[in-house]
């Protein structure tokens, strides 16, 4: 029985596809046989940000109305080799994703897949709500900044109402907060709302927190998911945010500035 | 100046806090209406328009809310009348 994840957030922009092609290469790195769906259908990009944009023959809706099979549409990542993509179509229109459809999808990579993430669309229409349907658990992403989070609030409470999992009256799906885009000067500054303002907020348990970083701007354009540079703030960020998902303990880094000198700090130009 | 940016910069001087108050007010607000069963709006269409056959009174004059407690839950509804002439 494959774990279903969501990566989810109402609000565009705000890193729930470079989560999602993080999560997922961590989660397979990890030697856990990971399939990540694309559940934005008429503007994919999770084939993009994975650099498989050119391997994409068969989509989620073909697979839906039987004109492809599951092995024909799925991608296997040239770089990690437990882990495989399910584009989104480009084309049609997104009442393609019916319940039954995607039940049938999820069900049949359940049978080989250990975990299935699944990439939703900003908002809170069909794509979005077929993403968070199956889920078992929720990643909310959120940038710490006004409209992001009332956003994610919003989705939490349909988590809460609309999946599944609360329809069947089964045990709730799990939450947890993923904050992006955080810039620990400006929340020193007093110009950005802090972790702790954003956890006191939404209420749900804390996944991690991605500094903000020019680094994944350059990992998008490249095509590689940024928890890869492991080398860079941003790409530590995930891999603990990963470990803490399978239950490892791991301290929160990158949440306060790299501390200046008193000295700096009196005299900075 | 940068000498005062030091003591600026430990007050809490900037627009998080704004931020979050504002936040805390919307999203208590949005997740109050959340828990509200889905026929209220239809019930309070309908009230005002009984109300109507005997007051002329405008939409935003009823009110309903349902305050949900640990063994009971209360619906108010709250009748605004216009003034005599």
């Amino acid at each position: 029985m494959a774990r279903i994840i969501v990566v989810t957030s109402g609000k565009g922009g705000v890193g729930k596809t470079t989560t999602s092609a993080s999560i997922s290469t961590g989660l397979a790195k990890r030697g856990h046989k990971t399939v990540v769906i694309d559940f934005d259908v008429g503007l994919r990009n999770l084939d993009l940000i994975m650099n498989c944009e050119r391997r994409v023959v068969y989509d989620f809706v073909n697979v839906i109305q039987g004109d492809a099979s599951l092995n024909q549409a799925l991608i296997r990542d040239k770089r990690v080799d437990t882990l495989y993509i399910l584009p989104a179509s480009q084309t049609r229109e997104k009442e393609a994703l019916t319940k039954e459809g995607v039940e049938k999808v999820i069900n049949e990579l359940s049978e080989t897949f250990d975990y299935i993430v699944c990439d939703s669309p900003a908002g809170i229409e069909h794509g979005a709500l077929m993403a968070l349907y199956y889920a078992d658990e929720a990643v909310v992403v959120t940038n710490p900044e006004v409209s992001s989070v009332r956003d994610s609030d919003r989705i939490l409470g349909i988590l809460q109402s609309k999946s599944r999992r609360a329809e069947m009256g089964q045990d709730p799906v799990k939450e947890h907060l993923l904050l992006t885009r955080y810039n620990p000067d400006r929340v020193e500054k007093g110009e950005m709302l802090s972790v702790a303002d954003v956890e006191e907020i939404l209420a749900i348990p804390l996944l991690g927190v991605i500094p903000e970083s020019q680094v994944v701007l350059n990992a998008s354009n490249q095509g590689t998911p940024v928890i890869l540079e492991d080398q860079s703030d941003a790409g530590q960020a995930y891999d603990d945010a990963v470990a803490r998902l399978l239950g490892e303990e791991r301290e929160h880094r990158f949440m306060s500035s790299q501390k200046k000198g008193f000295f700096a700090r009196m005299f900075k130009g | 100046m940068s000498f005062l940016d030091y003591f600026r910069s430990r007050k809490n001087t900037g627009s998080a806090n704004v931020a979050k108050e504002r936040l805390q007010i919307i999203v208590a607000h949005e997740r109050g209406k959340r828990e509200q069963p889905d026929y209220l709006p239809e019930l309070q269409r309908e009230l005002v328009a009984v109300i109507r056959k005997y007051v002329q009174i405008e939409d935003d004059q009823v009110q309903v809310e349902l305050d949900r407690n640990e063994d009971c839950s209360v619906l108010e509804l709250n009748v605004t009348l216009p003034e005599r002439r």
